[in-house]
């Protein structure tokens, strides 16, 4: 090898070794507070509960066991853990209907956003970004004060002489639905826009050249264009959705319980933190399976308009 | 005359993006109204009174709780921004090199994993912690603060340091500047809006978590939005509202100078 290409080669080696040690703080912070502790909680759920919360060092299946399975307090034996099993279900299930709402509302919204003028424009975005940088417990308590017994739907519904007495709203699943919908919807309208930004009018002109309906040319140019932003847009709001903890312990009150809330329990009341941390790695398994697919469509719709 | 046809109009998006705006900001308007209310009433209107401030500012917990929300955030807004500045350093313009894509995920983790599954794990890492050192202080949350801002902090440095090319840089390296005075009278005035957005972003992200901080706060560590979720699951008076007036402000404010900073283009 020549002189020059070995200096070369020495100089690629410091650089690369620098930029190790350039991202180590980063790389050190998150390794103790936030990825680390994260496999400790894969050998916790293999440990056997302790009396007043935490562990005791005997391994056993049984906090795994327990995500599904309960056993009989008299007779041992195994039965299917209906709480947890609906409790898994409703919380996919109101997390896949949270996400659907937010993309027909965001959709339009980010659409609207997209085609105004130069000059308003920033100004709109300015307005979803507002929501999205404010306190996701306050605005849960905005929407706690409108549905509230008391609150402000009752109050004028009463008025109008539409309900008769106050309809429970609150602690519903309607509410939390209601509550997620509300605050993760910048979460949507957000990567939406970034995607309908840099939207080609010419193209749908030319959809309109050959007689193509609005909404032929919404769904056959518009949407299929802009995909990467609505799977962005999805995954940034199922994912939180999924794990949600402040806006269904506020709006669901003690009985609709998310995951999240299941979760917290182990560590307050229930006391089981080897079935707490078991759930824990159920719920990350499945933002894994969802991030997957992202990465998956993400590289298809780039591959195909890119 | 006939209106005026546009390519981009698709019938019925305006009105839902008009409704969208209203619900969007109807909570909010009436949360902070009844900010103002005379009476005890979260819904009937008595007439306008700042007295709900005042209790909130005579409030010895919610000060308490504000001024340790605020120093939580200052110390792992710096951390953080300090530290993602220099992993921003190490990730952009470069060839791609082994161990690139390993950084990248390892930096964006915080966002991947939802942040209940973050909370139990550092729940049981820290209670160990604490049984071996004795120790119980602030340090447990800032630390869990600083690694969750890490991401937020690096996302707008990164961008911004990506539409920067390396020419200014190598003409003063040709100039004989030192690596350090590079970057000192170089890299870091350009950088500085990016740094400056990362650091906002992440002071605010801070000061808005409840989860994580709801698990790792030992016993009388309570931040503003924990106490706020305390007191949410009792009876709750327009001092709530009040409260949460004032923060709202105050993140608006922030969130105002970082779209502005942000925005402005070199």
């Amino acid at each position: 090898m020549s002189e020059a290409a070995e200096v070369i080669e020495a100089e690629a080696r410091r650089d690369v070794r620098n930029r190790w040690l350039l991202s180590m703080p980063a790389l050190l912070i998150i390794l103790l507070a936030a990825a680390g502790p994260l496999l400790i909680v894969v050998v916790y759920s293999f440990l056997t509960p302790g009396p007043y919360g935490d562990v005791q060092w005997q391994p056993t299946l049984s906090g795994w066991v327990n995500v599904f399975l309960e056993r009989d307090i008299f007779d041992e034996t195994l039965s299917l853990a209906d709480a947890h099993v609906s409790i898994f279900m409703r919380s996919v299930w109101l997390s896949l209907v949270t996400t659907v709402l937010t993309l027909l509302v965001g959709f339009p919204t980010a659409y609207f956003i997209a085609t105004r003028p130069d000059n308003s424009r920033e100004l709109w975005l300015f307005l979803i970004t507002i929501p999205f940088w404010t306190n996701l417990l306050i605005r849960t308590f905005a929407i706690l004060q409108i549905i509230r017994n008391e609150g402000l739907i009752n109050t004028i519904m009463i008025k109008l002489g539409l309900f008769a007495s106050p309809v429970q709203m609150l602690f519903t699943d309607g509410a939390i639905l209601t509550g997620m919908v509300y605050v993760y919807l910048p979460l949507m309208v957000l990567p939406l826009y970034a995607s309908m930004e840099k939207l080609d009018f010419r193209l749908l002109e030319a959809g309109y050249d050959l007689y193509a309906t609005p909404f032929q040319v919404l769904r056959r140019i518009i949407v299929p264009l802009v995909k990467p932003g609505i799977i962005a847009g999805s995954i940034l709001v199922f994912i939180p959705a999924l794990g949600a903890y402040v806006t269904p312990s506020i709006l669901g009150g003690g009985k609709n319980l998310m995951l999240g809330n299941l979760i917290e329990l182990q560590f307050g009341q229930g006391r089981n933190w080897p079935l707490g941390a078991a759930l824990s790695i159920t719920l990350m398994l499945i933002v894994m399976v969802a991030l997957l697919f992202y990465v998956r469509n993400a590289k298809g719709a780039g591959g195909r308009h890119g | 005359m006939a209106r005026q046809f546009s390519v981009r109009r698709q019938t019925g998006f305006t009105a839902i993006a008009m409704m969208c705006f209203f619900a969007l900001y109807l909570p909010i308007a009436v949360l902070v109204v009844y900010a103002f209310n005379a009476g005890t009433s979260l819904n009937t209107w008595e007439g306008f009174s700042l007295q709900w401030f005042v209790k909130a500012f005579e409030n010895q917990q919610v000060i308490e709780a504000s001024i340790r929300s605020l120093q939580i955030a200052v110390v792992a807004a710096l951390v953080a921004t300090a530290a993602a500045t220099m992993a921003a350093l190490a990730t952009t313009r470069t060839e791609p090199y082994r161990g690139l894509t390993l950084k990248y995920a390892f930096i964006n983790q915080p966002l991947m994993i939802p942040e209940i599954v973050t909370a139990v794990a550092l729940l049981i890492f820290f209670s160990r912690i604490k049984v071996w050192t004795g120790y119980s202080g602030l340090g447990y949350l800032i630390a869990a603060h600083t690694a969750f801002c890490i991401p937020f902090a690096y996302l707008p440095i990164r961008a911004r340091l990506e539409n920067m090319d390396l020419t200014l840089e190598r003409a003063a390296a040709d100039l004989y500047a030192t690596p350090w005075k590079t970057f000192r009278y170089v890299t870091l005035p350009l950088l500085w809006p990016g740094i400056l957005a990362g650091l906002m972003l992440a002071f605010v992200i801070s000061l808005d978590d409840v989860v994580i901080t709801e698990f790792v706060k030992s016993a009388g560590q309570d931040t503003l939005p924990t106490y706020m979720l305390g007191q949410l699951r009792r009876a709750i008076t327009p001092e709530m509202n009040a409260i949460s007036t004032l923060f709202l402000l105050l993140s608006i404010c922030i969130v105002t100078v970082f779209f502005f900073v942000n925005k402005k283009r070199i």
